[in-house]
Formats: structure tokens, C-alpha cells, sequence
């Protein structure tokens, strides 16, 4: 995927013009943002379950090279493949001759963030293989030839309207007259078409939520269960995710799927949640042939030896950008890589660099809901700091703004020029407002005015008023 | 440190830039407040900006030297009170995390980080205030500024003491706790999603059907001041400390000067 994260701006400007966008992004407050609300309520040893899945995924990080090993091993014991990969190239070219040596022509796919990091289905497109995404989400994106804006609910972007539309074109074959109004009549509709999909396919590919290390085995967790066809009905089943998803034991991935579905959606658990643990055995009635893991790496080692180690804990819920106030004032695209939010805003500079992604760090108030929300307590402020201060010890930071700093920061380190300049500035603007108290314009916040009216200063300090309170008691004092 | 002879603590004011700049009766109405739960105030000169711009847009440096510098500016005092949760936030969560552990800079900031505390906290949780001078009647709204909120636990106190005051209704807007979009350097340099965000919450105002919106930092206040001026919405914007004190004679921020 072509990064557009350095035209962040021009992005959220059109995306806040966009009202089709907005009226999509207006569900998320009584939506998912709620639904999590009451599943938390409903828990009371919600928050100790964060500690709990925080410590473990710290654990698991300080001995990933172990766990990783163990991982191996147990899928290898299950008959299982697995293929390391530096990279996104190393990945897609794994996979690709999986699908090659199988003699695929179809392959399914489950929902799967790696792949979209590593821009999988245009590699095997390129290399003539049909390729069908089987979420029900994914599967519009890709009729619309677009990225996901969200990284559960891909297509959250849009109106229920817009995919009735895609619907109507992509199926022409289906009778014009059909009811295409109720979320089940689109979920419907998908089916039959996906059905002969799963039936067909040679290869499945799906994602995973976690690895077990223990056991060798990856889980995915679904609401539609298009992942479990994926995987069950093709001859060979891929799995593509990354290093950071492995956790020791059965009882450490039940611990993380309790906070994981509640800080999604707000379900208990998901519809379905699927185990698999290498290729179809002798006597099981169904399942792949073949069974292949891609571990992905792609920056993260480099992340996890870094102040931005504990972003690797993320279990991808997205509940920090369900809450987060600038996603939900310009939704996922604006962001201009795989991974929008509070959590694109720390991965994505990692994988794409500061000087592309240098904008979606920055894009935050600090309000800091994203981390009171995130299940794994991940300090997501903190992070997007560090990359403010890589970017600014880096020489990244925009000269103006550099500059500006650095006068401010000289004068605010010489207490008696800091306070003749407030005197000075804030005694101009007083004059300059005149009665109206307030700026309908201003030279250098033209952006702000645009707006917004910039409030009018009283025109004293208060050291100021200060000064002359303790003249006055002094006086008062030596009167008497 | 505290008067023998009175037993009454000294406070340290850390005015915030924000304060001394642009409504220094918000300053006023602190030490007002201040006194009235039993202590001295004193106002160091030699205190300037908490370091927040420099500590957010990366430069670690500067925020550093002005962490020091304002912690050298109080020493002596028992306590040290903002009328800002996010400057205290500075102050109090983020200088300890600038020095080296193990320093001695760094037991230097832990120790001034105890001593710190946001105005209406300091008021509530360490002075036991339960009534204030003000006095107004009327109908009120409080937004929750983010770091105060979330980095240091403010959410009752201001509620507890502006229910103190007879005939003051208190009305909750919906999304209180949503960010109004401000987030220093964020507003100027993503005006746009700034704006889009104050567009919200200046619909939540407005739906709470109230006179006056009140917060207890002045950098969200301007922010929503601003732009209920814009909209020309006769709902009034005032820091938290002006309605505890009743220091209600200048007019309301952003608010013009004729018009009382």
C-alpha cells in the first residue's frame, strides 16, 4: 500500500468534508464506543484483567525469542510449516509459492491485518491468482477497490446505502428487483456468492488473533465465520501474522480473548472463535492438507528493542480508535496507512518511517482516552511523544515549528524577558481587540479564526496585578 | 514553608502562562480561593511556562531546563497549586519522567511532583473544603478537561463545591469527558479537526441549555469560548475559580467589554 500518511492534512480536510464519511463515523459513539461501555459494566474484574493481560504480554515480550522457538517446534510436532519473514517482500513471497507449489488458482481469505501491511493480494493478483476476500467487510472494500479505514470493522467508513449500491452493480446477475435493506439481506446475499467461493478455492489464507506457543497452535476469532470455511474447505491454509502474536499457553490466549471481544465490540466472546493446529489428521473428518504459519517481523524486533516496546502488546481491538476524538472526526483513511488511530499513530512510523507517518504522532491532543481504554494498558501519549522526540532530535521537525520553539523556549528561560513580553503582548492585543473581546482574525492563527474566534487578552498580567496587590498591602503595612 | 506563628501553609501559585497572559483574574480568583482555605499565597517571579510545548513537540531539552527552573522557583513552598489540570499534570506527572532515575534531579522533581496539585483538587482533597465565597444563581455546565480527568482524578471536586453554592444548578452535557479539541500546538497545527471537535462540543453546550460553560483550564475554555462567540451563542464561558470565588466582575472570556 502506497503511504499517503504525509498528506494527513489534505486527508482529514477532505474526509471532514466528506458527508457520506460523516454520517458513517456518527454510528461510532452509540455503536461500538457503548457496546464496550456495557460489556465492561458487566465484568467487574474487567480492570484487573487489563493488569493481568499487560503483565503477560510483558512477559511474552521480554522472552519472545523462547516463546517463539517453543512455537515452532510444537507446529512443526503437528505437522505443520512455519516461514520466517524479514519483511513484507520475504512474506508475500512465501506465501506466494505455497500457492504455486499447490497449483492454486483461487484462494479465499480471511481478515487479516499482516496482509494489508504487507500488500499481499496485489502480489498474488500480480502473479495471476483470483483472490477472494471472505469477510463480509473486507469483501466490500474489495469490490470498491479500497483499504480498510479500521482494523475490525473495515468498512465502517461506509453507509449502509453505499453498499447497497456496490451490491446492486457487482451482482448484476441477481434479479434487479430483490430487498437489499436489512444488514441480514446484504450478509445474505454475500453468502451465496462467498458459498461457491469456499467450495472452489485451492488455498485459504486467514490471519491470527494469537499463537500458542504451547501448543503450536493460531487462533482467529470471527463474527461470520467465513474464516473457519477459509481455512477448513481449501486444500491448504495459510496463516499470515506476526511475531508479536504468540502468547505461552492455552490459558494465557483464553485470559487476552476475554479482553479482547469485550474492548472490541463488547460481546463476551465472538460468534466464533477458531483453534487450529496443523493439517488435517488421519481420521479427522475434515480440514486442510497442508498447514503453512508466515511469521512476519517487518520492524517489530527493531520496535522491540526500543521506548516504543510496549506497543507490541497490542491486541488490535481497536477500542482506541473508537474513542479516539480525531479519528472519529476524520476516520481511519485520513491516517494513509494500514493501521489508523492512537494505534497507527505509534505502528505506523515504525513500519513506514517517521519522515512519511511524521504527521499521525503528532495528530493528537493527548486527551488520553485511547489509553484508558486499551485493554493491554498501552501508554499510547507516551509513544506518540517518543516519536515527537525521535522527530525533533532527527532534525524531522518542521523548520517554522522548529524555530518557533526554540525563541519561545529561550524566553521562557529568562523569567524577566518572559514577563516584559506577556506585559507587552498581552497589553497590544487588549488595544488591538478593542471592545469586542475577541479576534475574528488573526495573523498568526489564521487557521484558529478560521473557525474560531481567538479570545482577547485582559491586557494587565496577573504578575502584573500581583505586583501591585503586594505594593498596596506593603503600604498598608508600613502606615500603620 | 508553613507560618509558626499563623500555622498557615504556603502555597506557591503557579499561575500558568495562559493565566498571566490572557485573564489574570483567574489568578486573582485563585488566591482568593486559596486564602479562604486557610494558607499564604506566594507568586515566584522566576516562574514562566510549565514546558508543556517544548515537552510535547519533542524537545526534551528545553522541557527539561524548565522543569528545573520552576522547581528551583518553589522551593520553600509547602505546596504548589495550578489552576490548570494539565500544567499540574505537567508539573506533577510529567517532570519526574524528564530526569535520569536515580538522580538527584530526579528525587528533586518527585519530591516537588507530591507537593503539587490542580487549584480545585488542592481546595477538596487536602484542604477538606466543603463551601466557597461565590455566590450566583443560574444554571451551569462543567466540561472535564482531559488531563485533569485522566491524569489526575478530577471529576467531583469541582462538582462538589459548585453544588455548595445556593441557587447554582449544575447540569451534565452529554460527552463531558470528550477532548473540546484545544490540545495546545494541535489547534494550530491541525486547526481543521480541531475545529471539527469544538463543533461538537459547542453542540453539547448548546443542547445543555445552561448560561454559563464552565472548565478549570483556560487553554480549552479560550478554545470553546472561541467559538460559542463565533456561533454567537449567548452562553457564557468562565474558568471554574471565577463562580468558587465570585469574581464575576470581568466580563466573561471572549466575551465584549460593553456587554455585561
Amino acid at each position: 500500500m502506497q503511504p499517503t500518511a504525509h498528506d494527513f492534512k489534505s486527508n482529514a480536510r477532505a474526509a471532514l468534508g466528506d458527508k457520506q464519511l460523516q454520517d458513517a463515523l456518527s454510528g461510532l459513539p452509540g455503536g461500538l464506543v457503548a457496546q464496550r461501555a456495557a460489556a465492561r459494566a458487566r465484568l467487574p474484574e474487567f480492570d484487573g484483567l487489563r493488569d493481568y493481560g499487560r503483565d503477560l504480554r510483558n512477559h511474552t515480550l521480554e522472552h519472545l525469542d523462547v516463546y517463539l522457538e517453543r512455537y515452532e517446534t510444537a507446529v512443526k510436532g503437528a505437522g505443520g510449516h512455519v516461514h520466517w519473514a524479514a519483511n513484507g517482500d520475504e512474506a508475500c513471497a512465501a506465501i506466494l509459492r505455497i500457492c504455486q507449489d499447490a497449483g492454486a488458482r483461487l484462494v479465499t481469505k480471511g481478515k487479516s491485518m499482516v496482509s494489508e501491511e504487507i500488500g499481499l493480494n496485489a502480489r498474488l493478483e500480480g502473479a495471476g491468482l483470483e483472490v477472494v476476500e471472505t469477510d463480509l467487510g473486507e469483501y466490500i472494500l474489495q469490490i470498491r477497490h479500497e483499504t480498510p479505514s479500521h482494523i475490525i470493522a473495515p468498512a465502517i467508513h461506509l453507509t449502509q446505502g453505499q453498499v447497497e449500491a456496490d451490491f446492486r452493480r457487482e451482482h448484476a446477475h441477481l434479479p434487479a428487483g430483490r430487498r437489499l435493506v436489512d444488514p441480514a439481506e446484504l450478509v445474505d446475499e454475500a453468502r451465496q456468492i462467498l458459498r461457491e467461493k469456499f467450495i472452489e478455492a485451492d488455498v485459504g489464507i486467514t490471519g491470527a488473533n494469537f499463537l500458542i506457543a504451547e501448543t503450536g497452535s493460531s487462533i482467529i476469532v470471527t463474527n461470520e465465520g467465513n474464516g473457519d470455511l477459509t481455512q477448513s474447505l481449501a486444500r491448504v491454509h495459510i496463516v499470515i501474522t506476526s511475531i508479536d502474536k504468540v502468547v505461552p499457553t492455552l490459558d494465557d490466549a483464553s485470559a487476552l480473548l476475554r479482553l479482547l471481544a469485550r474492548s472490541a465490540t463488547g460481546q463476551e466472546i465472538t460468534s466464533y472463535t477458531t483453534f487450529s493446529t496443523g493439517p488435517r489428521r488421519d481420521g479427522d473428518p475434515d480440514g486442510p492438507e497442508a498447514y503453512h504459519v508466515v511469521l512476519l517481523d517487518n520492524g517489530r524486533t527493531e520496535l522491540l528493542g526500543s521506548e516504543f516496546r510496549e506497543v507490541l502488546r497490542c491486541i488490535r481491538c481497536g477500542a482506541c480508535m473508537n474513542h479516539c476524538p480525531v479519528y472519529n472526526a476524520v476516520g481511519g483513511h485520513a491516517y494513509g496507512w494500514v493501521y489508523p488511530g492512537p494505534i497507527g499513530a505509534v505502528l505506523n512510523p515504525g513500519f513506514i518511517g517517521i519522515k512519511e507517518a511524521g504527521n499521525l504522532p503528532n495528530a493528537s491532543t493527548f486527551c488520553g482516552r485511547c489509553e484508558a481504554v486499551c485493554p493491554m494498558r498501552i501508554p499510547l501519549p507516551k509513544l506518540m511523544r517518543h516519536w515527537r522526540e525521535r522527530e525533533f532530535a532527527g532534525g524531522d521537525t518542521p523548520f517554522t515549528t522548529r524555530m518557533a520553539l526554540k525563541s519561545w523556549a529561550a524566553l521562557a528561560r529568562r523569567p524577566w524577558a518572559y514577563h516584559l513580553l506577556a506585559r507587552l503582548t498581552s497589553r497590544a492585543m487588549r488595544v488591538a481587540s478593542g471592545r469586542s473581546g475577541a479576534f475574528r482574525w488573526l495573523p498568526f492563527a489564521t487557521g484558529w479564526t478560521g473557525g474560531r474566534d481567538f479570545p482577547a487578552p485582559q491586557g494587565r498580567t496577573f504578575q502584573e496585578l500581583w505586583a501591585a496587590r503586594q505594593k498596596q498591602a506593603a503600604s498598608k503595612r508600613s502606615a500603620r | 514553608m508553613t507560618d509558626p506563628a499563623s500555622n498557615r501553609p504556603r502555597v506557591g501559585l503557579f499561575v500558568t502562562c495562559l493565566v498571566d497572559m490572557f485573564r489574570p483574574s483567574v489568578g486573582m480568583a485563585a488566591v482568593k480561593l486559596i486564602e479562604h482555605a486557610g494558607c499564604d499565597v506566594v507568586v515566584p517571579r522566576a516562574q514562566t511556562c510549565c514546558g508543556q510545548p517544548a515537552y510535547n513537540s519533542g524537545d526534551r531539552p528545553d522541557a527539561k531546563a524548565l522543569a528545573l527552573q520552576t522547581i528551583a522557583a518553589f522551593e520553600g513552598c509547602d505546596y504548589v497549586v495550578a489552576p490548570s489540570g494539565s500544567c499540574a499534570g505537567m508539573l506533577k506527572a510529567h517532570y519526574p519522567r524528564l530526569m535520569d532515575e536515580g538522580s538527584n534531579d530526579h528525587a528533586r522533581a518527585a519530591d516537588f511532583s507530591e507537593r503539587v496539585h490542580e487549584l480545585v483538587a488542592f481546595l477538596v482533597d487536602v484542604r477538606g473544603l466543603t463551601s466557597v465565597p461565590g455566590n450566583f444563581t443560574g444554571k451551569v455546565t462543567y466540561h472535564d478537561s482531559c488531563s485533569g480527568l485522566r491524569e489526575l482524578g478530577i471529576k467531583t471536586q469541582p462538582r462538589r463545591l459548585l453544588t455548595s453554592i445556593k441557587g447554582l444548578e449544575l447540569k451534565e452535557m452529554a460527552d463531558s469527558e470528550i477532548c473540546c479539541g484545544f490540545g495546545g500546538a494541535f489547534s494550530v497545527k491541525f486547526p481543521d479537526i480541531s475545529n471539527a471537535m469544538v463543533e461538537k462540543k459547542s453542540a453539547n453546550i448548546a443542547a445543555a441549555d445552561v448560561d454559563v460553560i464552565l472548565a478549570g483550564d483556560l487553554g480549552c475554555l479560550m478554545n470553546m469560548a472561541g467559538k460559542l462567540k463565533r456561533q454567537e451563542s449567548s452562553t457564557a464561558c468562565r474558568h471554574v475559580a471565577e463562580i468558587l470565588a465570585g469574581e464575576l466582575d470581568d466580563p466573561p472570556i471572549a466575551a465584549a467589554l460593553d456587554k455585561r
